[in-house]
């Protein structure tokens, strides 16, 4: 490695490394705030998975195009979206995301291309085959990342969708974070075929299976699948396997797992890798990190603040984005 | 002026809007070369090409989660979907993705896909090819819902909802695609959403109707006529949203209700007019509002004249409510 491309790698895995530990902070605050009853509805934690959004991500040009799941606060952010915004969404404010119309599985960032979480297991696969489809229609070189999870698999969307997109040629990446369970029921009773990415063969699209706690060589792998969609239209179906360290979501203790597999694969976690190679391989002292650490932190507290202090939408809005135009509704009397 | 059939308007309309507009695209089974089951896609092929007439595969999910990327986009897919029996299918899209986008994205993304999609019985159809599924939709707050019953209103009915920037579920009442002709202007003009059409002034009762059963009612008021009756005919187009304002204003004056529909009684789009009456004008009938629909039953292969609101039935009705 040259001396150049050393330090350039250090920069990126740097700002890789704040992204995955900023989100981690988000969501740990989330949690928090989520048991003092400040945020309602349900809150799906990726905690333990950072590396895959973050790392597949960073593979994008801004105006590429990223679909994410219910458990999206780290793609959110990773599409360059803020700590503020998702807090405030998450806390239903009218400064967050979605102006607090939509709340955790439901983050949008129109003008950085982030296209929502989505709340219906695997409903999202064909929706991003036609974003996928409108690109290559009006001849930008946009790619479409798409995200699901292992639960996704067998649902008919997703073959619908991964269908279209092989049959079409489009420009498009489909990346499975397979952390093992279908929310309580590990992969082995849901799929008949673990491998996820023998769907591939059937739809005449590419695939790749690697594991996820590298962000650098999760970037890397992802960066080839975009090349292709974009240099030759062929999709590919990508599997990372993943983990996640707390339970499907906050209702959910998880005493399906044993601690012992719990804590076998933190000791694989990816945001702790990245700092521990941060040090031994590119130099970067401890007092640098903890001085990263500190701003994030101060960020994430910020995020509270300006979560807390926000206003809730006025309850007039409550009829504001039923349709285009309000008043074209006569129900409204 | 050219006289066209139903299938010819939507086709005419969809021509022009394509022309006119080069984020429009089709797509659906058989519609691009073999040109629709009911050829209202008929020469888009080879007039737009494939990238923009797009053939799919039998998967009604696929094809409308498809549509609803593209309009994010910023497309103007008109998907269609073959019968309307089929679109249960893709219920899950149309209900939980496309009606709630705008909403749920707090206003940052529109979703505005026509989804057209041929609906009703009377052509011996059977179970799947004769349902009437609109009261779905219009208990999805987010949609719109159309029905037109002639050309001249499918054309620019269809014009509207292409422009629009809402999501449409546009119904084309397959039973009169042919039967039902007139005059259509060439070139363009649109039918705003939301305005119903007096299409028999009267002063004893009102008819509250759409779609195929336009027709059913005209002709019941025929007989009615004969008989010595005088309805009122409101022809709604619009179910969703309603033009809520000409149905009370007839009802107002007449003071008699007969709700005329294919789909089954129970929970049909005729309860929610019912309601509308009795919420809002209550103290102007004279009658109790009577429904004439399709039975409680799953839509019958064999007995679907029995099934469907024939004109005797409707006339039969009117009678009943007039001398109430």
């Amino acid at each position: 490695m040259t001396a150049q491309r050393e330090e350039s790698t250090q920069v990126l895995l740097r700002e890789l490394y704040r992204q995955m530990l900023l989100i981690r902070r988000v969501e740990e605050q989330a949690a928090k705030a989520y048991a003092q009853g400040k945020i309602g509805g349900f809150l799906h934690l990726g905690i333990g998975q950072e590396p895959v959004c973050v790392g597949a991500i960073s593979a994008l040009k801004p105006t590429d195009y990223v679909v994410g799941t219910y458990r999206e606060h780290g793609h959110y952010i990773a599409k360059g979206g803020s700590a503020k915004e998702v807090m405030a969404e998450l806390y239903g404010k009218a400064t967050g995301a979605s102006k607090g119309f939509g709340g955790s599985m439901h983050l949008f960032a129109a003008e950085r291309r982030m296209m929502g979480g989505y709340g219906i297991v695997g409903g999202h696969v064909p929706l991003a085959a036609g974003i996928a489809f409108a690109a290559k229609y009006r001849g930008k070189d946009d790619v479409t990342l798409c995200f699901f999870g292992d639960g996704s698999v067998p649902q008919g969307a997703f073959h619908e969708g991964i269908s279209i997109a092989g049959l079409w040629k489009l420009p498009i990446v489909f990346i499975c974070e397979n952390n093992q369970y279908s929310m309580g029921t590990p992969l082995y009773r849901t799929l008949a075929v673990a491998d996820v990415t023998e769907r591939a063969s059937g739809y005449a699209v590419a695939r790749d299976r690697f594991s996820g706690e590298d962000v650098l060589a999760v970037r890397q792998h992802i960066a080839a699948a975009v090349e292709r969609a974009r240099q030759t239209g062929q999709p590919t179906l990508v599997e990372v396997i993943t983990y996640r360290f707390r339970g499907h979501s906050m209702s959910d203790p998880g005493n399906y797992r044993t601690k012992d597999e719990i804590e076998e694969w933190k000791k694989r976690d990816g945001v702790a890798l990245a700092r521990e190679r941060l040090k031994t391989e590119f130099a970067v002292s401890e007092d640098d990190l903890v001085s990263l650490e500190a701003h994030i932190r101060a960020e994430v507290q910020e995020a509270v603040r300006f979560a807390d202090e926000s206003p809730f939408p006025d309850a007039e809005e409550v009829w504001r984005y039923v349709y285009a135009d309000p008043s074209s509704d006569p129900r409204k009397f | 002026m050219p006289v066209m059939n139903i299938i010819q308007a939507v086709n005419d309309a969809l021509k022009l809007e394509m022309r006119r507009d080069a984020r429009v695209v089709v797509l659906g089974e058989d519609v691009g070369k073999f040109g629709g089951v009911f050829r209202a896609t008929s020469g888009l092929f080879e007039e737009f090409g494939k990238d923009r007439v797009m053939d799919t595969p039998l998967a009604e999910a696929g094809i409308i989660g498809a549509a609803i990327g593209m309009a994010l986009y910023g497309l103007r897919p008109v998907p269609e979907i073959q019968f309307a029996d089929f679109i249960y299918p893709a219920y899950d899209q149309i209900v939980n993705e496309l009606a709630k986008f705008r909403y749920r994205s707090g206003g940052q993304y529109p979703a505005p896909v026509v989804i057209r999609t041929p609906y009703g019985g009377g052509i011996r159809g059977g179970h799947y090819h004769s349902q009437s599924p609109e009261a779905y939709f219009v208990h999805t707050p987010g949609l719109k819902v159309v029905v037109p019953s002639n050309p001249y209103d499918a054309k620019g009915l269809l014009l509207s909802a292409i422009r629009g920037e809402d999501p449409v579920i546009f119904l084309e009442p397959k039973r009169v695609y042919r039967a039902a002709r007139g005059e259509v202007p060439e070139g363009d003009y649109t039918v705003p959403l939301g305005e119903a059409k007096i299409v028999r002034s009267g002063s004893q009762l009102t008819v509250l109707t759409y779609g195929a059963m336009t027709h059913t009612c005209l002709e019941a008021a025929k007989q009615s006529e004969a008989a010595g009756f005088d309805p009122e005919i409101v022809e709604l187009r619009t179910l969703l949203p309603l033009d809520a304002e000409t149905v009370l204003q007839s009802v107002r004056k007449t003071g008699r209700v007969v709700i005329a529909h294919e789909a089954p009684k129970t929970c049909g789009y005729g309860a929610e007019l019912a309601a509308l009456i009795a919420e809002r004008a209550l103290l102007s009938l004279e009658a109790p509002i009577n429904r004439v629909a399709g039975f409680d039953t799953p839509f019958p292969y064999t007995l679907e004249n029995e099934y469907l609101p024939s004109p005797d039935r409707v006339a039969a009705a009117i009678k009943q409510t007039a001398t109430f």
